[in-house]
């Protein structure tokens, strides 16, 4: 252990374990000997599974955090909420559309948010979490795509909406319909597609593949490169 | 601010030397240079973190040392009882084990042909390396591109140890990985009238990396995972595989399931088996800090090869250039190539480039390793160890400003919740193991050298030869997941189902075990990796 760096006391669903400082939460409760099996994934930001409530001692506010991007702070008091039993609406992408009556069947409680913005002030990506629900109420599926798109699907939101709101499935599905019907298609990718089920491609690889290393370093040492 | 009064003093030298360094381009190396760094600094070619295998069918064979002592380990069965031909807990065509974007697609395309299928997954559905990909998937969808310009591309960057029929495989089928994807409702960047917007990576002669801002992973893997619960097929999670089950002709037949929370074995028959467990990051070889997720373990390498499974360039490990250096939380954490494919250079402690921002990934890593350890160019951090600048500021200079929180999201994101604001001021980076640039062998169709069994995705080898090149390995588990479950469930079709299940390839393995005396005491595949004891 190098000295020169300060320790913390932080409390694992109450009890006591004293940390390095620039320990993640993660990091520390490895640190403190558990063997982590849930609530903790990519370790990087980008999954979701490592949602975290914690509240500072003498103080009544419940924070949340993602337990691989939150340094330890003295005197932190913390559990991890590894699961949610947040409902999922399945679905066939090509039998519905972008519009509130086949939403309103999926999710119906999403018409049913109550303004009161908790989703929001929880969210670790800083989502305007209420701001995409109000674009889908709205059937303004383009908004709710482009804001909702950093979600990382934690469930923290969810964790703390009074109308039982599953905001992350619900924004999955509006990026799904933005994605297939409103988006359009790129135009030569189609062509391209077929070109390639035709066979209309195979000559030109096929030549390639039949190429010594000889030549095929000939060809790959003078290939223009595209500025 | 996170850095220290040291390290803002040192960052003096690259705010004096950026003026001079904007719109310039350093020089690219030759064939020779390149050659050069990589023998002298490049980790595959240290031969002190390799040893041969003892054991099994690649007997003699180089591998890293931390990957060889997985393979050389007990299988966690050996003193296991099972009955393995009592009336199974699952009973399917197609088993694929592993829920990340290879198990997925190949979940969804087996399905599609009419298999029965399951997943079993360490993690939760999706906690993969998957995930994290940030940079972007290629594929040759452009007027001035085809895939054949494209397999170029793939096969000099693997320095033409491509297995060439699978990179033929990769390109040709790109395009419609891509389509695909977008009839999905998979969110690429476009323009206006649904042009996919391509840029540059390491090593591409045409613009052909498709992004999805900086969550190219995440929003593929999402759209997979909810597909994958759209269509109602069974996913289970925190219960990994942990051996390979083969039937009285050797055939693979399904595999052991471990509940990591109950602890108990269960038993998942399967006519055919597809292993798409990823790559093997957290083994740290020559402890190297990683980017990868927390369950890249080397698993099905280790029970496809206990199974009989051959493996190809698996000494071959990727070290991405810029891996998180500072501050010590960031440490080992991808830097999205995309950084310096918008124009971020690496820099010494002089403020000078020392290596053009785009070679491929191994030339640019040995690169920064060699600025450090041989020319003593390094930046000192308060970690004790060096690391170099990679100058980001210049991504707004260029291309004006916003484009940083447009276009990398994510970076931004991740350094600003440690103090660190990448549009003012430089990142501090060194190589990070990443990727794996081998794995099992495997044929077009993915198919291993053990009947009925496939492997797609990061543990399969020999598309990318030596050296994968961005962008291509998110493609490659989607192209092989693909046509691993495509022909996976046609081979299933006309099948009995399996009979006398047995483990007797892990008697054999454990017999040359004892004659080496190769396995200690160690147990594989570990699972998990274990850093509680600091
Ligand atoms: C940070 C990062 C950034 C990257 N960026 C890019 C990029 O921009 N472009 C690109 O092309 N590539 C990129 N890559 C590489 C690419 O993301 C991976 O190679 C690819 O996603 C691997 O997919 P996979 O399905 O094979 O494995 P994974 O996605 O890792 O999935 C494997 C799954 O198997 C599970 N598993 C493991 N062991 C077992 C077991 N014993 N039993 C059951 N399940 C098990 C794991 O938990 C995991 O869910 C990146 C990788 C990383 C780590
Ligand atoms: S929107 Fe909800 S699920 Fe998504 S990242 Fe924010 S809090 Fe987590
Ligand atoms: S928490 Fe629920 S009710 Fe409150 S604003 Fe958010 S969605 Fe609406
Ligand atoms: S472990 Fe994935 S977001 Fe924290």
């Amino acid at each position: 252990m190098n000295d020169k760096i300060a320790m913390v006391d932080i409390f694992l669903m109450g009890k006591r374990y004293t940390v390095p400082e620039t320990l993640t939460i993660i990091d520390a409760m490895e640190y403190a000997g558990y063997q982590l099996v849930r609530g903790c994934g990519c370790r990087a930001g980008f999954c979701g599974a490592c949602a975290t409530v914690y509240r500072m001692a003498g103080d009544y506010e419940l924070k949340v955090g993602l337990a691989c991007q939150t340094k330890v702070e003295d005197g932190m008091y913390l559990a991890q909420i590894p699961f949610f039993p947040g409902r999922k609406a399945n679905f066939n992408l090509e039998d519905i559309k972008p519009s509130t009556a086949h939403f309103t069947q999926l999710y119906p409680e999403v018409y049913r948010c109550l303004g009161c913005s908790s989703c929001s002030k929880v969210c670790p990506q800083d989502i305007d979490v209420m701001q995409y629900i109000a674009y889908i109420q709205r059937g303004d599926f383009e908004k709710a795509a482009d804001i909702s798109f950093d979600c990382l699907m934690c469930g923290l939101c969810v964790s703390r909406c009074p109308a039982n709101i599953v905001h992350y499935n619900a924004a999955l599905t509006a990026r799904r319909l933005y994605g297939r019907y409103i988006a359009k298609p790129d135009p030569f990718l189609v062509e391209r597609a077929k070109a390639i089920e035709e066979g209309k491609l195979d000559a030109e690889i096929d030549e390639l593949v039949a190429a010594d290393d000889e030549k095929l370093q000939e060809l790959y040492n003078t290939r223009e490169i595209e500025k | 601010m996170a850095y220290t009064p040291q390290l803002l003093e040192l960052m003096k030298k690259v705010e004096e030397t950026r003026p001079s360094r904007v719109g310039v381009n350093f020089p690219r190396m030759s064939q020779e240079e390149r050659r050069d760094v990589l023998e002298k600094f490049h980790p595959d070619y240290i031969e002190d973190g390799f040893r041969k295998i003892k054991v099994g069918v690649d007997k003699g064979t180089r591998l890293p040392t931390e990957m060889a002592d997985v393979f050389e380990s007990w299988s966690r069965l050996r003193d296991v009882d099972l009955d393995l031909n009592a009336p199974p807990d699952y009973d399917v065509d197609v088993l694929i084990i592993g829920g990340g974007g290879a198990g997925a697609s190949a979940a969804l395309d087996a399905h599609a042909a009419g298999a029965d299928v399951l997943i079993a997954t360490k993690l939760r559905f999706g906690d993969a390396n998957t995930m994290m990909a940030q940079g972007g998937i290629q594929a040759a969808d452009k007027e001035n591109d085809t895939p054949a310009i494209h397999y170029l591309d793939v096969m000099g960057g693997g320095r033409l140890e491509n297995v060439p029929e699978l990179a033929r495989a990769l390109v040709m089928d790109a395009p419609l990985v891509i389509k695909w994807l977008e009839d999905m409702g998979t969110m690429f960047d476009k323009k206006e009238d649904g042009t996919m917007i391509t840029i540059h990576g390491g090593g591409t002669s045409r613009k052909r990396m498709h992004a999805a801002r900086d969550y190219t992973g995440a929003e593929i893997m999402r759209t997979l995972r909810d597909e994958v619960i759209n269509k109602g097929l069974t996913v289970i999670e925190f219960s990994p595989a942990v051996e390979v089950i083969l039937d009285n002709e050797g055939r693979a037949a399904g595999a052991v399931l471990y509940n990591l929370e109950t602890e108990q074995y269960q038993i998942a028959r399967a006519k055919t088996v597809i292993i798409a467990t990823g790559g093997s990051g957290r083994l740290h070889y020559r402890g190297f800090p990683t980017s990868n997720h927390y369950g890249a373990t080397a698993d099905g390498l280790v029970m496809g090869y206990r199974a009989g499974a051959k493996t190809i360039y698996a000494d071959s490990i990727q070290y991405h250039p810029t891996g998180g250096a500072y501050p010590p939380q960031l440490l080992g954490l991808l830097v999205t190539e995309k950084t310096r494919g918008l124009g971020a250079t690496p820099l010494n402690i002089n403020g000078e480039q020392f290596v053009y921002h785009l070679e491929t990934r191994d030339v640019e890593s040995s690169a920064i390793i060699r600025e450090c350890a041989e020319r003593g160019l390094g930046v000192p951090l308060p970690t004790g160890i060096t690391a170099v600048w990679l100058d980001s500021p210049l991504i707004e200079l260029t291309h004006g400003e916003g484009t940083v929180e447009r276009q990398l999201p994510a970076m931004m994101r991740q350094f600003q919740r440690f103090d660190v604001d990448i549009r003012k001021v430089p990142m501090l980076i060194y190589p990070t193991l990443h990727y794996q640039n081998g794995g099992l062998l495997i044929d077009e169709n993915g198919h291993s050298s053990v009947e009925n069994l496939y492997v797609a995705g990061e543990a399969a080898g020999g598309i990318h030869g030596t050296n994968r090149l961005m962008g291509n390995s998110l493609l490659d588990i989607i192209v092989f997941g693909r046509r691993a479950g495509r022909d996976a469930a046609a081979k299933s079709k006309d099948m009995p189902v399996p009979e006398k299940l047995n483990l007797d390839h892990l008697a054999s393995y454990h017999r040359e075990l004892e004659e080496t005396g190769a396995a200690d005491d160690r147990i594989g595949p570990i699972l998990l990796p274990h850093y509680t004891h600091r």
